[in-house]
């Protein structure tokens, strides 16, 4: 799993390095029509079947129809920013479960831990493949790759009536996984926004969908959300120190690996003795 | 159980702190920030102090119940007082990056205030806290069973979310008095904090006995809510003030 990933990012950038632009958004599109029709329509089926609701196809129909158009629209070409988002947010889930789904019981946590080295590799190496990458699109004064990246806020450019919104179009295999500081030196007035990208939700969303989903402890997913959360931060400060390109993965990763396994291990049998007393500490 | 329980219990539990967070916090991304920090010190906190509990039982006989039991006091006694420790760790480090925020913000001063910061600091500190301590029994509120099937009482429920509403608001109002102390060198006030931390558990251990428990806590909630109010430099006159709805040159801050 882990050579695929690397396998396909190594190709994304040699497709980059040559300017093969249509293949890319060829490939792009089709992966997020993937994304926002089949899994949706999986995802539903599952719900569906869980709560034991009968809904017959025409209605379905029209549901992931609507729900993968306006998501067509909004992710590759105009519309507000926290609808955007908001799909953004709804394929890294749906991805998120797929992988929770299918993966084995351990492979997820050591694909977890695996993933995180290779982003530090990728992005802080001089010869990785995501560095490579965001230094070839920082050389063409492009916005970093029409790809795979959620942006906080939109950038205003010199001389346009409109803010220009990045439209990021979402990839299931090769998510770039680097926070980036969005900083354009050709603006007058910048609104200084902070883009990270998609892969780096996708695994976020792994981590505790697997605390979640394992063990049903509310005490364990919570403290992975937390801990996420604190590794986001401290990135967003390194990211502030050093003003370039940073994995996003290595320490939330790291932080929501260690609170989930000594969560579950320490903290839930204490935490159950306790509520079983009525002591509150 | 039904979900009336559920949601009767989850609204006493988490409202208040859940509205606080909507009405001061949810705006402003520092604090919000300053927040989810705090609960991560918080978490720490029991981390430590679960290890030594765990480290203890394992130690030890698991048959002997009274030695458990007490093994489980002593581990919250030792939490409580690493929550102090860590909670004034945190000050520590809230006082360093507010300098090194007034440094690199376009202000003159630092964006946000020592005040605001406590109070921050200490509502998440009391989210954690409230949320560890009753999200597993409110998920399995939902769900089939009988309460106290063997002997135990019948208001396991609503007592458990009672006191989590006086623990998050209580570390909300220590968190206040706490850092004002830090603030002002009065060293006493953290010893009375952990005192009055060290009370509310030991009262905690005479559930079930519900008024000898609950009542006293929220006694002490009212009497931390004044000392944090006068604290944070409330006073007679700003409430006067509010009641008649008069403006006035000089508000309370928090």
């Amino acid at each position: 799993m882990i050579s695929v990933i690397v396998v396909m990012t190594i190709f994304l950038v040699v497709l980059y390095k040559y300017r093969c632009y249509k293949f890319i958004h060829g490939w792009l599109i089709l992966s997020s029509l993937m994304m926002l029709f089949w899994f949706s329509f999986m995802y539903l089926g599952e719900v569906f079947k869980t709560y034991n609701l009968a809904m017959d196809y025409p209605t379905v129909a029209m549901i992931i129809w609507n729900f993968g158009v306006v998501g067509m629209i909004c992710i590759h070409w105009k519309g507000p920013l926290q609808l955007q988002q908001a799909y953004l947010i709804a394929i890294s889930a749906l991805m998120a479960l797929v992988f929770i789904k299918y993966l084995p019981e351990w492979s997820a946590w050591v694909i977890l831990g695996a993933i995180s080295v290779y982003d530090l590799v990728a992005v802080l190496c001089p010869k990785g493949p995501l560095r490579m990458l965001v230094e070839t699109a920082q050389e063409r004064n492009e916005p970093i790759f029409p790809a795979l990246i959620y942006s906080s806020a939109m950038i205003w450019m010199v001389g346009m009536a409109n803010p220009a919104r990045h439209a990021e179009p979402t990839n299931q295999d090769t998510g770039m996984f680097c926070l980036i500081s969005a900083y354009n030196p050709l603006a007058l007035t910048m609104l200084r926004g902070v883009k990270l990208g998609l892969g780096d939700f996708i695994f976020y969303s792994v981590l505790v969908g697997k605390a979640a989903a394992t063990g049903g402890d509310w005490n364990t997913t919570l403290a992975c959300f937390v801990a996420i959360l604190i590794g986001l931060c401290l990135t967003l400060l390194l990211l502030a120190i050093f003003k370039k390109a940073l994995p996003a993965l290595p320490i939330s990763i790291t932080f929501g690996l260690v609170f989930y396994f000594s969560t579950d291990n320490l903290v839930r049998p204490f935490m159950d003795n306790l509520a079983a007393h009525q002591f509150y500490i | 159980m039904t979900a009336a329980v559920f949601f009767g219990c989850a609204f006493i539990a988490f409202g208040p702190a859940f509205s606080l967070f909507i009405f001061t916090i949810a705006k402003d991304p520092l604090r919000v920030i300053i927040l989810i920090a705090g609960a991560f010190f918080w978490l720490v906190s029991l981390l430590l102090s679960s290890l030594v509990w765990f480290i203890a039982t394992k130690a030890t006989n698991a048959q002997d119940l009274t030695l458990q039991k007490n093994l489980l006091i002593f581990g919250s006694i030792f939490s409580v007082i690493l929550q102090e420790v860590f909670r004034f760790g945190y000050y520590r480090l809230l006082r360093k990056a507010n300098e090194g925020l007034a440094a690199i913000s376009e202000e003159d001063g630092p964006p946000l205030s020592v005040r605001e910061m406590a109070y921050v600091a200490g509502l998440g500190f009391g989210i954690m806290s409230g949320a560890f301590s009753m999200i597993n029994t409110l998920s399995d509120s939902l769900g089939p069973g009988t309460v106290g099937m063997f002997g135990d009482s019948q208001y396991y429920f609503i007592t458990s979310a009672l006191m989590t509403l006086a623990l998050t608001m209580l570390h909300t109002f220590w968190g206040v008095v706490f850092f004002e102390g830090c603030e002002r060198k009065r060293w006493w006030v953290i010893a009375v904090v952990l005192c009055v931390h060290l009370m509310v558990f030991s009262l905690s251990l005479l559930n079930p006995f519900y008024v000898g428990s609950i009542l006293p806590v929220y006694a002490i909630m009212l009497l931390m809510a004044v000392w944090a109010f006068f604290s944070s430099g409330g006073s007679l006159h700003n409430i006067t003030l509010l009641w008649t709805c008069r403006k006035s040159n000089a508000e309370t801050s928090s």
